[in-house]
């Protein structure tokens, strides 16, 4: 006797697992009600300009949160990686080089991340705040507090467009592609889910945590060093004090996309619609000319909705667990 | 009929798609022992549950002392006098004995915690059920058979008429069981009510007054001890005979696969030597503490060892992690597969494909398809129960859960497999089938190591055991010289102090 049923079609799973993304579709449609310059294409374009900064760092949280761990320090180091870029590109007149620098300085930071989460067994929360004041200090150390002005065509990047879709939009779905890769269909994907999932267990199975612990960090940090490069470019500037608690609107993309923070559990496709949500949302309340102080408490309370929600689920899948299990 | 102090009547209790306890009766004696058995998932936890106010029941209802009550919450359960002690002890490992004793009803005078009346009343309490600790010693520094001793205690102490256990024994070793034996008889003579989950025949029939079989969410028999006997017991659990109890081969043993020589962590495990020929299965035995889980994660490169060599194939082997391990083809089934061996929230098709990733990846990408081919042949193969392969593990019973990660490890072909207490907590149709998918591996050439508390499987399925008595192998017995007897001298030293003595 073959003990293993198929999946079964069921409207709960089906609404469990798309939630999310009829939020999103709800959210569209409502907005399109309320205001009808919400629909046009310059407003859609506008808006994934502006989430695919921190879209691209809640690429990296979700990786890290995946496995247990979270990175405080992204938009400081965004903010370093990025100004050491712009200044390169000052120097060289090379997009490449910018690039490769903003890229290299953020691995670094978020190597020095890893060895302190893998050798020293520091907590990831702890590790990564040092490194946001670090990678803070020094940027406004370079630049002594300056921000840097007349960037030239470095601003293509942040700014242009191929068509009629803007180059970030680009970016943004090229590492989406690579997230989803990464998590899918790779040892590496599943060793994280492991990790996060049951540390120990991973451990006892064979799966190096510290060396994919190592490795979810330095992907991290390539994301933000393109992020770096993206902010940088749009602002039309090299700001030191650029992207503050940029990290934490990663944070909140990926959460309110179903990354679970006990670990073991996210999405590459739930962190996007999670950044959409955000996105949509902010540029809602700003088309309503809602009080911005008013949004800053809406944004909140959406997180704290999106935490209870996940708590509330999961409680329930399990009660539902064990009574499945104590029927059976 | 005045005499019971519990009854539960006409019980009825549905989930969602599932009716979990279909019109249950049962009742129990004052100062008697119930025990209630059956299959894991036969309904006792919700049952329990119940009776601990935890779930309401959709009909029935439930009397003590012939009065009909309702039970909304555990701490109005409390306050009528039920207490649960739970498999998986709850304790808080930073408290002291005395905390832990009055947690939550902590005497206050002013509103300020009154010490001196909870160190007062806690020597009583120790003294007066002669356990000798410090009140001030922290809970993480007894042992598990301690701690379940002081929840005894504290269920005595806030007048539990009704006491509860759920598989008491499960975690602790036969001398502990005697001493939680004895207390148990010492709270009947007092006229508590004990209702006693359990899975295991020997205690079952030493402890019992009465015993109840659950199956499907059906009370199939209830009636005193005297009127079973064990075989009965067991095919009413299942609802099936079973073939024997062990389905022992013999197979003719090969080359020596695995050796162990002068092994040693100071402290924890000295000088221990072991070897296991293909096709054999090798036990370990000895009582909790004895260091026989810590030797197996040690030669399976989890923790560290000051000295001693591992031979495989008669090669010497460095084993330095479990990768060194898996790439030698040695795997093991831990004691905790909930913590060691599982990861919950993922699904069945993950964690069995955990440990052999690598056997479908091809240039980088994780080849899906003949993951989702391989993976369902294992669970095929091991009989797992499963609504789907990417359900969730934490979904599954026990038992199924237990055939997850012995097809994990499977999966990587190993020529060694050491299994840390493979039945534990798993019921008892389960066992059967490791027990048979056991002896199909040695037939097919595999060593295994198997590490159990339970004598009987030991007796029943190994051809060689050693014995491990504080850190050290006191011994080894051929299946010929098999018996509990043997087997417990070695366990407890009794034969070394003669030997040393003489």
């Amino acid at each position: 006797m073959s003990g293993i049923g198929k999946a079964r079609f069921s409207w709960s799973t089906i609404s469990r697992s798309y939630s999310i993304y009829l939020v999103l579709l709800a959210m569209i449609v409502l907005s399109s009600l309320i205001n009808p310059n919400f629909f046009s294409g310059e407003n859609i374009s506008n808006v994934t300009r502006q989430i695919s900064v921190t879209t691209i760092l809640a690429f990296g949280e979700t990786i890290l949160i995946i496995c247990g761990l979270l990175d405080l320090s992204s938009g400081s180091v965004l903010a370093l990686a990025g100004l050491l870029s712009v200044a390169s590109y000052k120097v060289t007149g090379s997009m490449a080089v910018a690039f490769a620098v903003a890229i290299g300085v953020a691995m670094l930071c978020n190597y020095l991340n890893a060895l302190m989460v893998t050798l020293f067994n520091a907590p990831a929360f702890i590790a990564t705040l040092a490194m946001q004041e670090m990678a803070r200090g020094s940027a406004l150390l370079f630049t002594k507090g300056q921000n840097i002005y007349q960037i030239g065509h470095y601003t293509t990047v942040g700014q242009g467009s191929i068509g009629f879709i803007p180059i970030p939009l680009l970016f943004l779905v090229g590492l989406f592609f690579v997230t989803w890769y990464l998590l899918n269909n790779t040892r590496f994907g599943r060793s994280l889910y492991a990790i996060g999932g049951n540390q120990e267990a991973a451990k006892a199975s064979g799966i190096n945590v510290n060396g994919n612990k190592m490795a979810a960090f330095l992907i991290n940090g390539l994301f933000v060093g393109v992020a770096g490069v993206l902010f940088m470019s749009r602002v039309n500037a090299g700001l030191p004090n650029g992207a503050i608690n940029y990290e934490f609107q990663g944070l909140t993309s990926s959460i309110i996309g179903g990354t679970s923070f006990t670990g073991g559990v996210g999405t590459a496709g739930g962190t996007v619609v999670g950044s959409f949500i955000v996105g949509f949302l902010n540029n809602i309340l700003n088309l309503a000319n809602v009080n911005s102080y008013l949004q800053q408490i809406i944004r909140g309370a959406i997180i704290a909705l999106a935490v209870i929600y996940d708590i509330w689920t999961k409680n329930r899948r399990t009660r539902s667990l064990v009574r499945g299990a104590a029927a059976k | 009929m005045d005499s019971y102090k519990l009854q539960v009547l006409h019980i009825s209790k549905s989930f969602p798609g599932v009716l979990a306890l279909d019109d249950i009766s049962l009742s129990a004696r004052k100062g008697s022992v119930l025990v209630l058995c059956g299959e894991n998932g036969a309904g006792k936890s919700t049952l329990m549950k119940i009776i601990n106010g935890v779930y309401q029941p959709d009909k029935g209802e439930i009397l003590i002392d012939g009065k009909k009550v309702h039970i909304r919450n555990p701490i109005q359960a409390r306050k009528m006098g039920i207490s649960m002690i739970f498999q998986e002890l709850n304790y808080i490992p930073e408290l002291t004995v005395e905390e832990s004793l009055f947690c939550g009803r902590l005497p206050t005078r002013v509103g300020k915690v009154d010490w001196k009346t909870v160190r007062r009343r806690t020597l009583e309490l120790l003294e007066k059920e002669n356990l000798s600790y410090a009140p001030t010693r922290r809970m993480k520094d007894l042992s598990v058979s301690d701690i379940q001793m002081l929840e005894i205690v504290k269920a005595v102490s806030i007048d539990a008429s009704i006491l509860i256990m759920d598989e008491p024994t499960s975690a602790i070793t036969q001398r502990e069981v005697e001493r939680l034996f004895a207390k148990i008889a010492e709270l009947k003579a007092r006229g508590t009510s004990v209702i006693y989950i359990s899975h295991k025949m020997d205690e079952i029939f030493r402890i019992a007054d009465d015993i109840a079989i659950l199956r499907d969410g059906k009370v199939v028999d209830a009636r005193p001890r005297d009127e079973f006997d064990i075989d009965k017991v067991i095919s009413l659990m299942v609802g099936r005979k079973l073939e024997s109890n062990f389905p022992k081969r013999k197979v003719e043993a090969g080359a020596e696969a695995f050796r162990v020589e002068g092994l040693s962590v100071p402290g924890v495990f000295k000088d221990v030597s072991f070897h296991v020929r293909a096709g054999e299965i090798v036990g370990f035995a000895g009582l909790m503490g004895a260091g026989r889980t810590e030797v197996m994660r040690a030669v399976f490169g989890l923790d560290r060892f000051a000295s001693g060599t591992i031979r495989i194939h008669g090669k010497p082997a460095r084993v330095a992690s479990v990768q060194d391990a898996i790439a030698a083809k040695v795997a093991m089934l831990s004691e905790d597969r909930r913590r060691y061996g599982l990861v919950s929230v993922r699904s069945v098709r993950e964690n069995v494909a955990l440990s052999s990733l690598r056997k479908f990846i091809y240039r980088g990408r994780l080849h899906g398809a003949k993951e989702s081919k391989i993976v369902t042949d294992i669970c095929e193969r091991m009989n797992v129960k499963t609504p789907s392969l990417s359900t969730a593990v934490e979904a599954l019973s026990g038992g199924n859960q237990q055939k997850v990660v012995l097809g994990k490890w499977l999966l990587n072909e190993p020529d060694v497999l050491i299994m840390d207490e493979p039945t534990r907590g798993i019921d008892v149709g389960a066992k059967y089938e490791i027990y048979k998918l056991m002896c199909d591996l040695a037939a097919e050439g595999k060593a295994l190591i198997m590490v159990s508390s339970e004598l009987p499987e030991l007796i029943g399925m190994c051809d060689r055991i050693y014995v491990m008595c504080k850190g050290e192998i006191s011994g080894e017995l051929p299946r010929d010289e098999f018996t509990q007897e043997a087997i417990m001298r070695l366990a407890t030293g009794f034969e070394r102090r003669a030997r040393e003595a003489s």
